[in-house]
């Protein structure tokens, strides 16, 4: 296959850069696949990795730094015929390091070559997260306070199924990064090279110098048994295709008549875990099983099994505008909590508001109207208090009757559920 | 024969706004979402990991909001219409990438359901407290498109609306909508909607070089390709040319930055959404959106109905600011009201498109919804 190098646009990194022995290898290793350049998407960010894609007649997505990886991520996932390369500096690779870590996790069908020449070249020589703290750097002394990155420790470890590290300078660079291309999965292959106009001003640096420090560590080349498994994408697919279509949202037809011919504004207070929520579902259920405009909306705090839940449930004859209820025409009373964050309400009521009101509730001062349950001496348990309350709702025919209320149940339940919810708001006791 | 007795039934699901969005998402042939859980967005994300799935389309939740809207921005140059949706803390972390939809004209739907701020703020209360945010929270001030709902149909439709003006325009474009409007549950008639035709992105025609970033004389927004096609593609978020690659040419790019402002600007009438009720005599208009339009409308109902009638204009495009349309309703009133749910922002603009008129402002940010009251407590201290 013939060379994927962009002849009108040739490397323009610094004489001597390593970056361009990589790119070179790059190439020979496309041509050696025999891949064409609208078989390959080069994905790259921000530095002097982030030329790369410049060079090659390929597909090309060039975004922000150390964000490559998330592109390539949405990029393979819709085309995954494609094959994905991903160019990131040490840099990227340190602003970019959660997406990292999930790349590894996922384990996309993707190469990620870190071209890893332990500064920041393009803004001056700054350190980055793999330089070693005796080196001498724009930043100061504060590399000497940090521990570079293992970037290969820490991919084995993240879950990558191929990690390789080698030197620019290695001989059969282009076969090295063909391995990693050919991998069914996340591989990385961190590439470690000389920054001639930067780092290595000022640090030491040769071939011989990094085939040095590379042989300080284990060696790692390739596959990662440990951490084999299924692609992300194939897997994906996979049990894509076991999920059941959703059915499409429930459509209710009004065949029933409500008590009421006015606006209802209900207020149901509780605890969280009393089911205050499902409740006014059943509520809004029930009003439009009798044709009402019905509206929901619900007020909690952020934990679960805490704190107060609220919901306010308007029916209406009429269009519903404003979703707050200024003088609610019912209140349900049954959890401390929800009483006590709506506390200011009770002394602006007078008798046409009917409040529910669990025995064990301490009410403020209120002109409203009070019904007391005593749920306790009827064996309901506190989480069964909210559907208990709708059963005496209907049974007083104040809002809704029992009709819409089974209506309702038969809608949101199905078996044994069903009957003894339904059993429930039938056996409630209402004097 | 029909039955017209069925016909006349009207059969209404009942469902929260975020709901809404999911599924006229899907209808405008959403096949992609990535998002980060934040309330209250995430029911987005609920209903989209089980709608899309089934039909072949990816849900993805990504490690932070910068990848989710990343992922997203890689799957659309792929071909696929893309969507993402948060709350204010992640649309901090999406102004990147916002960035990069608007100059490398990347179409994306962002829903954003806010809530009540600054910062973390509250989760489960609502606001309106993102809408300049929205408008101005990109590197280089190029516009978008912010469209706000004020309940759950809004949601469906506009939502769809968003999906085809992200296609035709290549661009960013917001559904700005509110935990009080995300996550409140109505009845509705999701059969009756009149649904906008879907559009999808517009290929070059054959036999021409494609360039990925060339603009015909005439038209405003390149082809598209998608990476992965035959053809090569290129995207970049560096200043660039028509090829794609970076330019330093003053006058290059001078075109292209007019561009993409004026794309926007000048069709801004094609898009302008809202709901005018107009009253003879009526010598105030309202002016609002999002869920305080509700309230509003009870006020605009109830003057009416006691012969002293004001009007009303319920904005559902925000932005760009839909400047005639604003001129035309006010023009017969004497005084504006602006309602918004946060400290005076889009009043600004109220204010700067209608200098002749005496402008009231009412904000309220206190996790509370403006009432019926309070607006005609507004309305009476003329």
């Amino acid at each position: 296959m013939p060379s994927l190098l962009n002849k009108s646009r040739p490397p323009v990194f610094c004489p001597g850069c390593t970056h361009e022995r990589v790119v070179r290898a790059l190439d020979e290793a496309y041509q050696n696949m025999g891949l064409k350049g609208n078989q390959i998407a080069m994905v790259s960010d921000i530095g002097c990795s982030g030329l790369i894609d410049t060079f090659f007649n390929t597909h090309a997505f060039h975004g922000l730094h150390g964000r490559a990886l998330t592109y390539a991520t949405g990029l393979k996932l819709a085309r995954p015929e494609l094959n994905v390369i991903v160019t990131m500096g040490d840099g990227g690779m340190g602003i970019g390091g959660a997406h990292f870590l999930s790349a590894c996790r996922r384990n996309l069908d993707l190469t990620l070559i870190i071209l890893n020449n332990f500064n920041f070249g393009m803004t001056g020589g700054q350190f980055s997260a793999t330089t070693p703290p005796e080196a001498q750097v724009a930043s100061g002394f504060l590399n000497s306070l940090e521990r570079p990155l293992d970037i290969c420790k820490v991919a084995i470890s993240a879950g990558a199924t191929y990690v390789t590290r080698c030197s620019s300078y290695k001989k059969d660079l282009a076969q090295e990064i063909e391995r990693a291309i050919r991998h069914k999965g996340f591989s990385v292959i961190d590439i470690w090279g000389i920054c001639v106009g930067r780092y290595a001003k000022k640090n030491r640096l040769t071939p011989q110098k990094i085939q040095e420090s590379l042989s300080k560590f284990p060696s790692i080349e390739g596959i990662v048994e440990e951490n084999q498994r299924k692609e992300y994408g194939i897997h994906y697919r996979e049990m894509a295709k076991g999920q059941n279509t959703p059915p499409s949202p429930l459509r209710i037809e009004p065949s029933l008549e409500s008590p009421e011919k006015d606006r209802q504004g209900i207020i149901i207070l509780g605890n969280a875990g009393q089911r205050i929520i499902t409740a006014g579902d059943i509520l809004c259920l029930a009003g439009l099983s009798a044709g009402l405009r019905v509206t929901q909306k619900n007020e909690y705090n952020i934990t679960v099994l805490r704190g107060p839940s609220i919901s306010e449930v308007i029916l209406s004859p009429e269009e519903i505008g404003y979703t707050g209820i200024h003088r609610p025409t019912v209140v349900i009373a049954i959890g401390q909590e929800g009483v006590s964050r709506r506390s200011h309400m009770f002394s602006k009521l007078n008798e046409e508001t009917l409040i529910i009101c669990s025995k064990d509730i301490s009410l403020p001062q209120t002109n409203a109207s009070i019904y007391t349950v005593d749920f306790k001496s009827q064996g309901i348990k506190s989480s069964d208090r909210a559907l208990a309350s709708l059963g005496v709702l209907a049974k007083l025919k104040k809002a809704i009757n029992l009709e819409m209320l089974q209506a309702a149940l038969e809608m949101r339940f199905k078996g044994p559920i069903l009957e003894s919810s339904l059993d429930l708001v039938h056996r409630i006791e209402c004097y | 024969m029909i039955d017209w007795m069925e016909v006349f039934v009207v059969a209404l699901t009942f469902m929260e706004g975020n709901e809404a969005i999911a599924w006229g998402a899907i209808e405008a042939g959403c096949r992609f979402y990535a998002g980060y859980p934040i309330t209250p967005a995430t029911t987005i994300f609920n209903a989209m990991v089980k709608l899309l799935p089934p039909l072949g389309g990816y849900c993805i939740q990504g490690e932070d909001e910068i990848a989710s809207i990343g992922m997203c921005l890689g799957a659309s140059m792929a071909g696929l219409k893309v969507m993402t949706a948060t709350s204010g803390p992640g649309l901090s972390l999406y102004s990147e990438h916002i960035s990069f939809a608007i100059g490398s004209e990347i179409p994306i739907v962002i829903v954003i359901v806010q809530r009540l701020g600054p910062s973390t703020g509250s989760a489960t209360r609502g606001a309106d407290g993102d809408i300049q945010f929205m408008r101005w929270g990109n590197s280089g001030g190029q516009p978008v498109i912010v469209l706000a709902p004020s309940d759950v149909r809004d949601c469906f439709v506009l939502t769809m609306h968003a999906f085809n003006l992200a296609e035709q325009f290549r661009c960013p474009v917001f559904v700005a909508s509110n935990k009080e409007v995300g996550m409140t549950k109505e009845g509705l008639d999701i059969d009756a909607i009149q649904r906008p035709e879907v559009r999808t992105r517009t290929a070059p025609p054959s036999g021409q070089p494609f360039l990925p970033f060339r603009v015909d004389p005439g038209q405003s927004v390149p082809y598209f390709l998608p990476i992965g096609h035959e053809i090569l593609v290129r995207q970049t978020s560096s200043t660039h040319g028509p090829d794609g690659y970076i330019t330093t040419d003053p006058e290059q790019i001078a075109r292209n930055q007019e561009r993409l402002g004026s794309k926007l600007l000048s069709a801004v009438d094609q898009f302008s959404f809202h709901e005018a009720y107009l009253e003879e005599g009526a010598d105030t208009l309202i002016i609002t959106y999002g869920v305080t339009a509700r309230a509003a409308k009870d006020i605009y109902l109830s003057h009416k109905k006691v012969g002293s009638p004001v009007s009303l204009l319920i904005l559902k495009t925000l932005w760009p600011v839909p400047e005639a349309l604003i001129k035309e309703k006010a023009e017969k009133v004497r005084r504006v009201v602006v309602l918004e749910m946060n400290k005076g922002q889009y009043v600004r603009e109220i204010t700067r498109v209608l200098p002749q008129k005496k402008i009231d402002f009412f904000g309220q940010m206190n996790g509370q919804l403006i009432t019926p009251q309070q607006i005609e407590e507004v309305l009476s201290n003329a």
